[in-house]
């Protein structure tokens, strides 16, 4: 076995040493249908963690709805009430309101508000982000707010800095102003960065209808409930919906599912990175196949000297597995010099996870793709070398 | 046949024959060949086109099995040998020059040659030296590390005899070597093949359809129509064959 790798390596190294040109080609081809897996990959992983950050990143691990709400949180609508009665069922440790909207930054010296995620968390409860910079928030009705990472980026805002808000309450727009207690972590929500206020300054501050102006009693969308013990959920969300009416309760990664258009985003990604996968699986098995098609004569040859179908066979291995190394590695620097380039607005994540799959991915399209050309090439007849057929 | 013995052949063919089926019925491209070759003996084929010689090679070579009869190289018998057994035959015992396509074009001159000893788990210190010394012998000194794109097609020949040789086998086959060359090329070609299987007492088979190369060979096998239909064995009926063909 160590001679028919030494012989197949040689044949193979030499072989691409003395075509480097073409096989370059070949090399920097995979290098662009890299670029392009790793980005798709990349963006679908940045869509789907500003979709959901928030949400996957929260203490809690059921959330409670309004009935027949679907688990979409912009259709749902839950009263203190309903708090109360959560926050008493066996089992549950913890239970906040979150009340989800948005409103516009007006930031100095720019013409163009900064669009955020604007949401309502009871400081202390499930739902309110650790903060990595400042505090957390104070009294439920303070006029303070936590923004994300992103929105710190984006607005340049810092700790203790005053922000100013427009929202649309009725017909007019009103303008508040809170004060930047804390910075978290990225805490992207709807695709959006986000900025957290007390429960009952977001009632106040949020866009309203005319009808909701003169309510008194504060709607959230949802109940966060964080649970004595994660491995029971699906015990408590039984008793939760068999103590507390009117409600329906799904796990977070039920209600990021339901996103609306998570799922056919992300199913949408992954069929065009498959299928940049599958491109990349035909062109190398097509590049192997012409260039086996080319030597046909020649690897006729090599047999007729008593080389044998392993050697033939190791020989195109390490050639496709050199050259989509090769292309891989080109096309993952490529990536990283690009991804140097794009503004933090741009929704491109790179995660090692997702990453590694995609490279693993890549490695194996070459062997895959050649698979068919090493069986053809095994299969040439040395008589080949004479001109002949048996 | 007993293994301790030298066999006085270094092949032995017992009436072959190769028979391919057709919709016209069977076509025999091989009718009961039966030929011996001595160690240090070059043996030329000849015959005009559809005579069976390629085949008759092909099966010497052992790349075709024939549908009936016995092949023997070295004592041993090829019939009784699985394809693995064949492999490994014609890498140990059996140096090939073939029409066109001879040699490996992504690798040097050298490497070409030394590519068989590497096949054959010989390439150390020794066999690099047997390949240059000998590549130089056959005028190739300063191309050693030329690619076969970068030499003439005299000399890409020349490296196949190389090739062929390098590694000692008993039988050396050569497909119509000089089929691409000029005629002195050819005749300069043929002759260094000569010396060499009788300098180092190989049996050497030479198929070819220029019979002014047989002047330098020890015996001429004609075939017509899958058989063996005459044969020289001394030079003076070889050369006048020669003469008479090359007047024809």
């Amino acid at each position: 076995m160590k001679q028919v790798m030494e012989i197949s390596a040689f044949l193979a190294f030499k072989e691409i040493w003395r075509n480097r040109g073409r096989f370059l080609l070949v090399a920097l081809v995979i290098a662009l249908i890299t670029l392009l897996v790793l980005f798709i990959a990349a963006l679908g992983e940045g869509l789907g963690n500003g979709n959901r950050e928030y949400l996957s990143k929260l203490d809690a691990q059921l959330i409670a709805f309004q009935s027949k709400s679907d688990y979409l949180i912009g259709a749902s609508r839950l009263d203190r009430d309903r708090l109360a009665s959560i926050a008493r069922v066996q089992g549950v440790a913890d239970a906040g309101m979150l009340g989800a909207s948005s409103a516009n930054l007006i930031l100095p010296g720019q013409e163009e508000p900064l669009k955020v995620a604007l949401l309502g968390v009871e400081p202390g409860h499930a739902g309110e982000p650790p903060v990595v910079q400042g505090r957390q928030l104070g009294t439920k009705l303070s006029n303070e707010v936590i923004i994300d990472r992103n929105t710190a980026l984006r607005s340049g805002l810092a700790l203790g800095d005053t922000l100013e808000m427009r929202v649309t309450q009725g017909t007019r727009d009103e303008y508040y102003k809170l004060r930047v207690v804390g910075i978290s972590g990225g805490q992207q929500y709807s695709l959006q960065p986000s900025i957290f206020v007390p429960f009952f300054t977001w009632d106040k501050v949020r866009p309203k209808s005319e009808a909701e102006i003169n309510s008194s009693d504060p709607i959230a969308n949802i109940i966060l409930i964080k649970l004595d013990d994660p491995a029971q959920a699906d015990v408590v969300r039984q008793r939760i919906l068999s103590q507390v009416n009117n409600i329906e309760v799904a796990t977070i990664s039920e209600t990021i599912q339901a996103l609306p258009g998570y799922s056919a985003q992300q199913s949408t990604l992954n069929t065009q990175g498959g299928f940049t996968l599958f491109i990349g699986l035909l062109v190398i098995g097509g590049f192997f196949q012409i260039q086996i098609l080319q030597k046909v004569a020649q690897i006729g040859v090599l047999k007729a000297i008593g080389t044998t179908n392993k050697v033939v066979a190791a020989t195109f291995i390490i050639q496709i597995f050199m050259i989509t190394v090769i292309g891989v590695l080109i096309g993952s620097l490529l990536t990283f010099l690009f991804s140097l380039t794009f503004p933090p607005t741009i929704p491109i994540v790179f995660n090692g996870t997702t990453s590694a799959i995609a490279i693993v991915a890549l490695l194996l399209i070459g062997p895959l793709g050649g698979l068919v050309s090493i069986r053809y090439a095994v299969r040439i007849e040395p008589l080949k070398a004479l001109g002949l057929s048996s | 046949m007993n293994a301790q013995t030298q066999p006085e052949f270094a092949i032995e063919t017992r009436v072959v024959v190769k028979t391919y089926p057709s919709d016209f019925g069977d076509i025999q491209a091989v009718d009961g060949v039966s030929l011996q070759v001595r160690p240090g003996e070059f043996v030329a084929l000849v015959g005009p086109s559809g005579s069976g010689k390629t085949t008759m090679l092909s099966i010497l070579a052992a790349l075709l099995k024939p549908t009936a009869g016995e092949i023997y190289l070295d004592g041993q018998n090829m019939h009784e040998l699985s394809e693995n057994d064949l492999v490994t035959l014609r890498r140990e015992k059996i140096g090939f020059t073939f029409q066109a396509n001879n040699l490996v074009p992504y690798l040097t001159a050298v490497e070409n040659v030394e590519l068989m000893l590497r096949l054959n788990d010989k390439l150390d210190k020794a066999g690099k030296l047997r390949a240059r010394e000998l590549l130089a012998r056959l005028g190739l000194g300063e191309r050693l590390n030329n690619l076969t794109g970068q030499l003439s097609g005299g000399q890409q020949q020349r490296v196949a005899i190389a090739r062929a040789l390098i590694h000692n086998p008993s039988l050396v086959l050569a497909d119509e070597p000089t089929a691409s060359l000029d005629t002195e090329r050819a005749y300069q070609v043929v002759e260094t093949f000569a010396g060499l299987i009788h300098e180092q007492q190989r049996a050497g088979i030479m198929v070819t359809h220029d019979l002014r190369m047989c002047e330098f060979v020890d015996r001429v096998l004609q075939m017509r129509d899958g058989k063996l239909v005459k044969e020289y064995t001394d030079k003076a009926s070889i050369m006048k064959m020669v003469r008479g063909r090359a007047n024809d």
